[in-house]
């Protein structure tokens, strides 16, 4: 049997740690800095307009919602599946799920176009919309997680994980859906009207999540030179390998359904030869980049199981992840609205053309502070409660490790 | 209610009916509403206020309806296209087979099933008994989720500071907005600002009326001649019809 696992938290004020928090902070700062000058001004300053309504924060924000209940499936995956390996990493699972959301939300809730009226927001509903929706299912999400958090960290409560995992698991597949159907819903609009569009998110949300997790994982144990196992490591790359693939099988899925229908030919003219930027972006971006390549560098034996193969996989997940989100949401709306099929269109409110996007300083700065937002987040938390175990060392999280490994991994991160 | 807008309502209501007065006979009307509505007495459904738009009549380099939207709603530009506000728009359209080019209006289409009132998280988008869809001012947070969700490109985002505002039309940085068609007009028996404008300087394109009154001009030119209203596919059931389109 294997003994216990040890959780605790990261201790000293050592300076990498000082200058992680205060590069981070001046990442927040300049945020919401951004964002006081986008409110006071008026969008104008922004590359936004009447037609690419939802611009670079709406990509950062959907990003990390989405990767926020994918960042859960870790612990899911111990709670929900049983696989003990992944038991001492579910703390972290949940941190991270938390601050993700935070960070989203704070994103998006920034770039709205009165976030004074925040309280409106809060209290009063159209339960027809899938935005007011999604505001339960957010708020939602952080009571579910933080319970479940509790009854793992709160001794006397551990027999409640399972129950509490399974609600975890379910409320976060519901909230992706939801957040999908954000898109789906839009019945009007030729790049969405999906429903595809849900599942896509889900598997997005799995293979986002992951990344992240893996990421964060290893920084965090690199930085505090806790011993992190090659194994638990591996196992991971390959589920992430299998992410990735769910998610590029979703896009086939999407883009062949639309190219079958005559009608939906236009939009899939642009995104996939025409649109330019959206163009490469999708063939480049987020299909090599972020599904290709990463692939490649989880499951050809030549790259397979190293840790720098596994991060270098997990970044390019993530940045082609953000180019994925950045295509539909601003790629879908710069296809142009469909007023009058088969027929040429002009007018003087852009009617008929695509439009055109450029996004501002402001806008990238408000969406990259909804990520150090997050990273701040989870990097306070593990000083002050107990997150993380004390060492990930095969040997201490797995059971049957000794019995099929040779030899001791060596002890120290990255 | 304020003095002013007292005053004014009773103003356009004499107004509207001075204009139905000396229409001469055989000049097609352009719509009056049946009668004000004083402030205290809710609308109902049993109006459907609705157009209907001749594009044979509309012509190319006209935009009468335009600046008076503009005008009545005190929607000035501030020189950038892209983020500056258009409640209503002419739009060309050219068959590329025929090159057959026609020019109309698009404004809200003020749908009986209208998407944006759907996907509004707070409910400020909404439409009135009488199937006008407005933006209540008060409880918008600027989603942009209704811009998100309109088939017709009819919402604008108040993209800066606006000043000139009329105190029927309030706008605000921030929030979105779109034809109100001239509801302030419409609850003082008058018509909208861009049907009296076609009727007087344009070509007469334009009708006004309560679609729900079988004996309204407008719902007897609909029942006469061949309509059709843009994207009749979706199942939103738009309010604005056109004719030789």
């Amino acid at each position: 049997m294997a003994t216990p696992i040890k959780f605790r938290e990261i201790e000293g004020w050592g300076p990498g740690y000082l200058a992680l928090l205060a590069g981070l902070g001046l990442l927040v700062l300049s945020g919401l800095a951004a964002a006081w000058f986008m409110e006071h001004n008026g969008h104008y300053v922004t590359g936004m307009n009447n037609q690419i309504v939802w611009g670079m924060p709406h990509v950062f924000a959907v990003f990390l919602i989405v990767a926020a209940s994918g960042a859960l499936n870790v612990a899911s995956i111990a709670s929900v599946f049983g696989k003990t390996p992944y038991k001492p990493l579910s703390r972290l699972s949940g941190l991270l799920a938390l601050t993700l959301l935070a960070g989203g939300l704070a994103v998006l809730v920034l770039d709205l176009g009165r976030p004074d009226r925040l309280i409106v927001a809060m209290t009063t509903y159209n339960f027809k919309s899938v935005f007011a929706w999604n505001i339960y299912l957010y708020t939602g999400f952080f009571a579910v997680v933080a319970v479940y958090l509790w009854v793992q960290m709160e001794r006397r409560m551990n027999r409640y994980t399972t129950v509490a995992g399974w609600v975890a698991f379910l409320w976060r597949l519901v909230l992706t859906t939801g957040t999908g159907s954000i898109f789906g819903f839009l019945v009007a609009r030729e790049a969405y009207d999906a429903a595809v569009m849900g599942p896509l998110f889900i598997a997005m949300s799995f293979s986002f999540g992951l990344a992240i997790f893996l990421l964060v994982l290893m920084l965090t144990y690199g930085g505090t030179g806790r011993p992190l196992g090659d194994r638990i490591l591996k196992r991971m790359g390959t589920l992430l390998a299998v992410f990735v693939a769910a998610v590029l099988y979703f896009t086939a899925v999407q883009h062949l359904t639309n190219l079958y229908a005559a009608e939906h030919i236009g939009v899939e003219r642009f995104i996939l030869l025409e649109g330019g930027v959206y163009t490469s972006l999708f063939w480049w971006g987020q299909v090599v980049l972020g599904g290709l390549v990463p692939l490649a560098l989880l499951l050809l034996p030549r790259f397979a199981g190293s840790r720098a193969s596994i991060a270098l996989a997990s970044i390019l997940v993530v940045l082609g992840g953000l180019v994925q989100v950045y295509v539909i949401i601003i790629g879908g709306q710069a296809y142009p609205l469909v007023l009058f099929p088969g027929m040429e269109v002009a007018s003087s409110f852009m009617d008929g053309e695509a439009a055109t996007y450029l996004p501002s300083l402001y806008e990238i700065g408000l969406g990259v502070s909804g990520i150090a937002m997050a990273l701040l987040m989870v990097a306070l938390a593990v000083k002050v409660l107990p997150f993380l175990p004390a060492s990930l060392a095969d040997a201490a999280i797995d059971p049957h490790h000794t019995r099929t490994a040779t030899t001791e991994p060596a002890a120290a991160g990255a | 209610m304020s003095e002013f807008d007292w005053k004014r309502r009773h103003f356009m209501s004499a107004a509207a009916a001075a204009a139905g007065v000396v229409l001469a006979p055989g000049v097609t009307l352009y719509g009056i509403a049946a009668k004000a509505r004083e402030a205290d007495v809710p609308v109902t459904s049993e109006t459907r206020w609705g157009l209907l738009i001749d594009v044979n009549r509309c012509s190319d380099g006209c935009d009468a309806c335009v600046s008076a939207c503009n005008e009545e709603n005190g929607i000035e530009g501030h020189g950038r296209p892209a983020t500056d506000a258009q409640w209503i728009r002419k739009v060309q359209l050219r068959d590329p087979r025929t090159g057959i080019e026609k020019h109309f209006p698009v404004m809200c289409q003020h749908c009986a099933e209208p998407p944006c009132v759907d996907v509004c998280p707070t409910g400020a988008s909404f439409k009135r008994a009488d199937g006008i869809v407005l933006v209540d001012k008060h409880i918008c947070i600027g989603c942009r989720y209704c811009m998100m969700a309109c088939p017709y490109k009819a919402r604008s985002f108040i993209h800066e500071n606006v000043s000139e505002q009329r105190p029927y039309a309030p706008r605000g940085k921030g929030t979105v907005e779109s034809c109100t068609m001239c509801v302030h007009r419409v609850d003082a028996g008058a018509v909208p600002a861009c049907v009296e404008a076609c009727g007087e300087r344009g070509n007469g394109a334009m009708l006004f009326g309560d679609l729900n009154d079988p004996d309204s001009e407008i719902s007897q030119r609909i029942a006469t001649y061949a309509t059709r209203r843009i994207r009749a596919d979706l199942g939103v059931d738009p309010g604005v019809w056109y004719q030789n389109l």
